[in-house]
């Protein structure tokens, strides 16, 4: 079996403190039932700088500067401990300051709903036009901005939703229908942030590897929000937009929902399209969260903590044909959990994790690394969640122990060998088994890795249609390169006759003649 | 304690009757499952649900307790539960609910 491989990734995060403070639910839900709350008053002096936002451990691994390995090494709490030489730009993508998002959700605007204040359309004008991900047109679409009285005549009336860069009101972002519920400029913010910054994230990705965006033949878009109409609230389709905004001219695509085990779904269609032929280059992508910005925040202020969750996540991954050197995604030990899998963790857990290594007679012992949710614990830890990617490599311990393959009292060192550190912000779908691929991808390149399990969860009770649970993993491998390949090399070597190339040529000669005897006639 | 779950406790001790209700707590951690059980017997004690200031003092227990445990099918358990019995903080967990217990249950 032709398995796809893994060709490049990018990961990139938007410091995101002002859409905390208007748009995240735990604010907003707050300003509307309790208005006078302690929490109100306290919780925007919690929030971070963007100097800090970028030198936080966990973001400087995200995006590739650092490894999660070198992450454990560095003693906790850490956002006490600053990366001396932290850098906004990574070998995996960037962390994109506020304001020149803002400009950003402009050039990704289709509708004209972002309106931007004309001072600050300069400054970021002048900003973004340094920005590698910068394109020729943008500056057409960013455009010259308007005075502030008509950004503040916008939001008198009632239907948008202001921009603010800390206290300075650089804009607003304008509902997209008068009375359609699912265009109000609420949703559109929301719509417009997952848009953007899965720009950011696809646009690193060509960038970083140096594609040819017309490469690209399909892309499947996994985030966690959705777009549409008061008639087709999910209608679609953030993977088109995406793409256009790339240069992306030849793909089509689409959207896959599945609350946090999404984009491991979307990993694994996007590695059968590739494998089965229809495609050779999909992208998956996925933009942030909004809502999800200081989610916990009630609990970070309250422990004294800086607000954490102050950044919207993106990656971008390029799923293509097997070129005998890249990582391979191998479908033959898909992990499901299916409707009749049934919901306790243990159950969960045989079936995602330890039901596709037997499929392929592998021991969990034999799989490296696991990459499952890999929320921050530093953000968990004080909501009351835990740590929540070592609860997962405890539960992994413990099929081992209960399948015999470890004695109980290694479950510690299992952990320890076969874990990582919590390093992905908390939003949602980002964290769950994704953000390790960048780096597994390296380990494997340079020999230091064999196979590592990505396993995608979620939590389908949350949209109240059911209470079954849902996971999705796959296992993916060092490229031990083409097998008939590997036997050209040999008969070259040993001097015979290239078999296959030899017949390959034969064929494409025999219907070139064809060809032009056709176009003759 | 999720505000759905608080309504649904509520609802069910309303029509079976408190005395007739038995909460079993699934929860991963000491903390948050002494919350749980602190919500279904005192109330809720951040204020925010269906359960705050309601006392309803059910009798609650978390799946990791002996006399729950001794109550479901050895075979069922060792399915179902023995995996996170491995994992969990077992003896935090059994102290937290107990003591809230102890202190809150009427039934």
């Amino acid at each position: 079996m032709d398995f796809a491989v893994v060709r490049g990734v990018s990961y990139a995060l938007v410091h995101a403190p002002s859409l905390l403070v208007h748009m995240g639910t735990t604010q907003t839900v707050e300003r509307e039932i309790n208005p006078d709350s302690e929490y109100l008053n306290q919780f925007q002096k919690h929030l971070r700088s963007y100097q800090e936002c970028v030198a936080y451990p966990t973001n400087q691994v995200y995006i590739g500067n650092m490894t999660p390995v070198q992450l454990a090494a560095v003693d906790r709490p850490w956002f006490e401990r600053p990366v001396a030489d932290a850098s906004r730009y990574g070998k995996w993508g960037e962390v994109m300051p506020e304001d020149e998002f803002y400009g950003l959700m402009r050039i990704a605007d289709s509708f004209n709903l972002v309106a931007l204040e004309e001072s600050f359309a300069k400054e970021i004008a002048a900003r973004l036009a340094e920005s590698p991900i910068w394109n020729d047109s943008d500056a057409a679409r960013l455009g010259d901005g308007m005075p502030a009285a008509e950004v503040q005549a916008i939001l008198d009336g009632g239907r948008a939703e202001p921009l603010y860069a800390g206290d300075r009101l650089v804009g607003c972002v304008k509902a997209a229908h008068e009375r359609d519920r699912a265009l109000t400029a609420h949703v559109m913010v929301e719509n417009l942030s997952t848009k953007a910054s899965g720009v950011l994230a696809l646009r690193h990705l060509i960038k970083l590897n140096g594609l040819d965006a017309g490469e690209i033949d399909y892309i499947i878009e996994c985030s966690e929000e959705s777009c549409g109409d008061m008639n087709q609230r999910g209608g679609g389709n953030f993977a088109k937009a995406i793409g256009e905004m790339a240069g992306c001219k030849s793909a089509t695509g689409s959207d896959v929902r599945g609350f946090c085990a999404a984009p491991a779904h979307a990993m694994v269609y996007a590695a059968s399209l590739v494998q089965s032929g229809v495609f050779r280059n999909v992208v998956v992508v996925a933009g942030g969260a909004t809502a999800k910005l200081g989610m916990n925040g009630r609990d970070h202020v309250k422990k004294g903590l800086p607000l954490l969750e102050d950044v919207l996540g993106a990656f971008a991954i390029l799923v293509s044909a097997n070129d005998g050197v890249n990582p391979v995604v191998r479908t033959d030990a898909v992990g499901r959990h299916t409707i009749g899998s049934g919901s306790s963790p243990q159950a969960v857990m045989t079936a995602i994790v330890l039901d596709p290594l037997e499929r392929v007679g592998l021991k969990l012992a034999e799989v490296d690394k696991y990459s499952p949710e890999m929320q921050n614990p530093e953000i968990t830890e004080p909501a009351g969640a835990g740590d929540v990617p070592k609860a997962n490599f405890k539960m992994i311990a413990a099929l081992a122990v209960k399948r015999g393959e470890i004695a109980r009292t290694d479950i510690d060192s299992f952990v320890a060998e076969h874990g990582l550190p919590g390093f992905a912000p908390t939003q949602g779908h980002v964290p769950s088994g994704v953000p390790s691929i960048g780096y597994f991808r390296d380990e494997m390149l340079a020999g230091r890795m064999r196979r590592a399990q990505i396993i995608g969860k979620g939590s389908l009770f949350l949209g109240r249609m059911t209470n079954l649970f849902d996971g999705v993993s796959f296992l993916f491998e060092k490229n031990e390169g083409k097998k008939d390949e590997e036997k050209e090399d040999k008969r070259a070597e040993a001097g015979e006759p290239e078999s296959r190339g030899e017949l390959r040529k034969i064929m494409a000669d025999a219907l070139r003649e064809v060809a032009q005897s056709l176009v003759k006639e | 304690m999720d505000l759905e779950n608080q309504a649904r406790v509520k609802e069910l001790a309303e029509k079976y009757g408190a005395e007739n209700v038995v909460v079993v707590i699934g929860g991963a951690e000491a903390e948050a499952s002494g919350l749980t059980a602190e919500t279904v017997t005192a109330g809720d004690p951040t204020y925010a649900g269906p359960l705050a200031g309601v006392q309803l003092g059910l009798s609650v227990w978390h799946i990791v307790e002996d006399d729950i445990k001794a109550e479901i099918d050895p075979a069922v358990y060792e399915d179902q539960v023995s995996m996170m019995e491995m994992v969990l903080d077992v003896d935090a967990i059994k102290e937290e609910v107990s003591t809230i217990r102890e202190q809150y249950s009427k039934y």
